[in-house]
């Protein structure tokens, strides 16, 4: 045999002559790309995205007609991991895509991220190149366990077959349990051709890996005095809760200690909006009632939530008179940004249901405590601090009013999905979110482009756990869309109905508004020119038909693009025609509708703090601060008397 | 806490971390890659086999204020490879350090040389006519103690390295280790 060359003689992965496992003759002798289809299967997955490519090409060749889950065929991979990720909020469970090695590993790195920084479990499996060509620059090759090492929850390196459905249960049980996460299997093309002795079901060896579930003694008992001892609570719940699936237990603590609650973008709906306890969301785009009630609480109650930093604004001025009971599964979020004064490391829908036992006998022997000031205090502010916009002065529509409408007209069940941008948060202000699992957004990562292909994936969940009883609108803006758009041709070719309302205001509109509020209205780069001309479209007979300037139309033209797709494409600039439009959506059932609204360009995100600010400094609408006092709120300990003194400010901004 | 990243700070006491991972190829760079991430700096970083096969040992040391350090441990343990984490207490724990020393050292100042080498124990490796290069364990102060004695005679080349550390008594920390043995791999 030749002598090794340098890379072979210093390589870190196993040589061949140490694997005595390779004498595991028992189980059903298979390729390891058939173990990994097969290893799928007996985990129960039932959709798989992907696209595939050079050094994944064995694991599609065992992927056949009589393989029993689906496969959803992308356009990007980018796309493959956005789907998993929808499919996976949508559904509870883990979304897995399939890519090829090099560029196909890389493309998928933006979903990982995003999957790392709001919690979404997933599984990626990426091709590599056989395992004699790793470390020479081969064809596709890239380091893709590297590269992603700082954004998975962990990564696996597949070099030997018979290790395909122990890696594979692994990396399952890792995405869905403890705080779930994105992982990471890098299975390499020597290890695809080998073959191997299946058997299932797999013992797992994680002996790193033990997360806690539920929470132990002394804290609970802190937690419930605490309770007891506070008379402005809040409770800031945030995706944790979502991914535990909490929702009735976070009711069921509301009612039981009549605290207020907060949701986080993530959290949107896991406690209907129509429950008048429900504040709505906190931070940088918050209403005042939930920005005021975490201000001037004395307890704030995190129930899976990670005080990032577009909730708290300036951390030392965030709640700043509030003890903190602060709930989640990773030990690491708790006294990352906030000293917690009561830690509960567990599943929050675990720690809830123990928690709230202890809570009703205290309150059996002590009684409940008095509220009534706190709630005087902000049943004032949800009085005179709706939500509210400005109508366009320029003739187009309202992009809030659209929003408004998209909820009214849709289905209760409805899954709302949304790109990154102005449209994201006005969705998250103005749909009445009833369900959780039917809101599904990118918080932590804010990805432009995530919404079509989340919407996707969403669709196959709803068509695979809900029977396709729950229709999908996306919600994006015409600048995240451009983002991923080319996967409108798998919608189509996968029949799937999703409703799509482009939100087109012809700008990259929350970086304009931050031009217009902190650079002196410089608009640098935020131009799109896809929405400024309704009335010239490019010329169907260019024989015969002069060519209009460059300037005259808009590109892309939303509604040509849906119909080079083969959606339906529908153009709006009144709101007639918006309301029409909204019911022909409603009714398709077999290709994705998309609907191109022509909104004002110069709406704005209201309300706002600027970005490191202190939330006292919240902007209701320009020139309206209801909660800066110019001193720090809530000093003192005695509740703040009931409406009056926010009537007061509001009255002075007035003036 | 996020106003005092980065988390290290010169100045700060320095804390001895040491670290029980899973023996496997990445380890060492899920750990660095970690620090790296999350703007920790670390003072010294060894990591070696340990006496079992399946488990490595990384010792690390930075100068930190206490709740960073906390977030630091928390973090290591969230890699799936660590298994155990521990802080080492210097009241508690021995700590060594290694330096080789190569000294300017000839016929006129070498007996001065060596008086220093007998005064603080340590070991002369290798003589020239023009060198001494000396050997030297011990706990960081002497090692900086040693080297600004040899300093004015010339130091032609110097090699130190990261601090490794054992608890004292007669437990290990692998003995903590939940699940014993890891095998399969």
């Amino acid at each position: 045999m030749a002598l090794p060359t340098p890379l072979q003689a210093f390589s870190a992965l196993p040589k061949e002559s140490q694997h005595e496992k390779a004498a595991v003759v028992s189980g059903e002798k298979m390729t390891g790309a058939e173990a990994l289809v097969r290893s799928l299967e007996d985990l129960g997955v039932t959709d798989v995205f992907g696209i595939p490519g050079g050094a994944i090409l064995p694991v599609y060749d065992a992927i056949s007609e009589n393989t029993k889950f689906r496969f959803i065929l992308n356009r990007h991979e980018q796309g493959a991991g956005h789907a998993a990720e929808g499919y996976a909020v949508a559904t509870g469970k883990v979304g897995v895509a399939i890519v090829t090695s090099g560029p196909g590993a890389t493309n998928i790195v933006t979903p990982i991220l995003d999957a790392a920084m709001d919690s979404v479990p997933l599984v990626v499996i990426t091709g590599q190149v056989g395992v004699g060509a790793i470390g020479t620059d081969a064809f596709q090759e890239a380091d893709t366990l590297g590269i992603t090492y700082p954004v998975v929850k962990h990564s696996f390196l597949i070099t030997n077959a018979q290790d395909v459905p122990r890696v594979m249960s692994e990396a399952y049980y890792i995405a869905q349990s403890g705080r779930p996460g994105p992982v990471v299997v890098d299975f390499t093309k020597s290890a695809q051709n080998a073959s191997m002795f299946y058997s299932w079901p797999q013992e797992k060896i994680l002996p790193g890996y033990n997360p806690v579930e539920k929470a132990h003694g002394r804290v609970l008992n802190d937690a419930t005095e605490l309770f007891q001892t506070s008379h402005r609570p809040v409770l800031y719940v945030g995706g944790g809760a979502v991914r535990s699936d909490a929702g009735k237990q976070v009711e069921h603590l509301a009612k039981l200690t009549n605290a207020p609650i907060v949701t986080t973008l993530p959290a949107r709906g896991i406690v209907p909006e129509s429950d008048p306890q429900v504040l709505g969301m906190p931070g940088m785009h918050g209403t005042i009632p939930a920005v005021g009630a975490i201000q001037q609480s004395d307890l704030l109650v995190a129930i899976g939530a990670r005080f990032d930093d577009r909730v708290t604004g300036s951390l030392e001025h965030f709640a700043p008179t509030a003890k903190v009971i602060h709930i989640d599964i990773d030990p690491a979020e708790i006294g990352k940004n906030r000293v917690a004064d009561v830690p509960i490391v567990g599943d929050v829908a675990k720690v809830l249901d123990d928690l709230i036992p202890k809570i009703e006998a205290s309150q059996a022997e002590h009684g409940k405590p008095d509220l009534s000031a706190w709630w005087n205090q902000i049943n004032g502010w949800v009085k005179d601090y709706p939500l509210t916009y400005d109508e366009p002065s320029d003739g187009t529509l309202a992009p809030q009013w659209v929003i408004e409408q998209l909820s009214a007209k849709a289905d209760p069940n409805t899954i709302w999905v949304a790109g990154v941008g102005q449209h994201q948060i006005w969705a998250s202000q103005y749909i009445d979110f009833e369900n959780p699992h039917s809101w599904i957004s990118s918080g932590g990562s804010g990805t432009m482009g995530f919404g079509l292909p989340a919407a996707m994936g969403a669709q196959v969940g709803s068509e695979r756990t809900f029977g396709g009883k729950k229709p999908v609108w996306l919600i994006d803006g015409d600048g995240s869309f451009q983002m991923t758009s080319q996967e409108l041709a798998t919608a189509f070719q996968e029949s799937m109905p999703i409703k799509i309302a482009i939100i087109n205001n012809s700008v990259y509109g929350m970086v304009r508004q931050w031009q217009t509020l902190f650079y002196k209205d410089h608009y640098s780069a935020t131009s799109l020119h896809d929405g400024d001309e309704p009335n010239h479209a490019f010329p169907t007979d260019v024989d015969t038909t002069p060519l209009p300037d460059k300037d005259q139309y808009d590109v892309p033209d939303f509604v040509m693009l849906a119909q080079a797709y083969g959606c339906i494409g529908l153009r709006v600039t009144t709101k007639e025609q918006a309301l029409k439009a909204i019911d022909i959506a409603n009714s398709v059932t077999d290709r994705p509708v998309l609907i191109d609204f022509r909104v004002w360009k110069d709406a704005m995100v209201w309300p706002m703090i600027a970005a490191g600010e202190s939330n006292d400094t919240i902007i209701y609408r320009p020139g309206v601060e209801p909660l800066n006092t110019g001193e720090p709120t809530g000093v003192g300990t005695a509740a703040p008397t009931a409406a009056s003194e926010t009537t007061d400010q509001a009255n002075q901004e007035e003036k | 806490m996020a106003t005092t990243y980065p988390a290290s700070r010169p100045g700060s006491k320095t804390h001895t971390l040491s670290v029980l991972v899973e023996n496997r190829p990445g380890v060492l760079a899920r750990i660095s890659g970690l620090f790296a991430r999350r703007a920790f700096n670390i003072n010294s970083l060894s990591v070696s086999p340990t006496e079992r096969p399946d488990i490595s040992r990384i010792t690390v040391t930075a100068e930190v204020e206490q709740v960073p350090l906390e977030q630091i441990i928390k973090q290591l343990n969230k890699l799936l490879h660590v298994l155990k984490v521990v802080e080492l207490d210097s009241a508690t724990s021995v700590e060594r350090e290694l330096v080789l020393i190569k000294v300017a050292a000839d016929e006129h100042n070498r007996s001065d040389v060596l008086e220093i080498v007998h005064l603080f124990r340590v070991r002369v490796v290798d003589v020239h006519p023009q060198s001494l290069t000396i050997e030297a364990t011990g706990a960081e102060g002497k090692l900086d103690a040693l080297l600004r004695l040899l300093e004015h005679y010339g130091i032609i080349e110097l090699v130190r390295s990261g601090a490794v550390a054992v608890m004292r008594g007669p437990k290990a920390l692998s003995e903590k280790v939940i699940g014993s043995e890891v095998t399969g791999r």
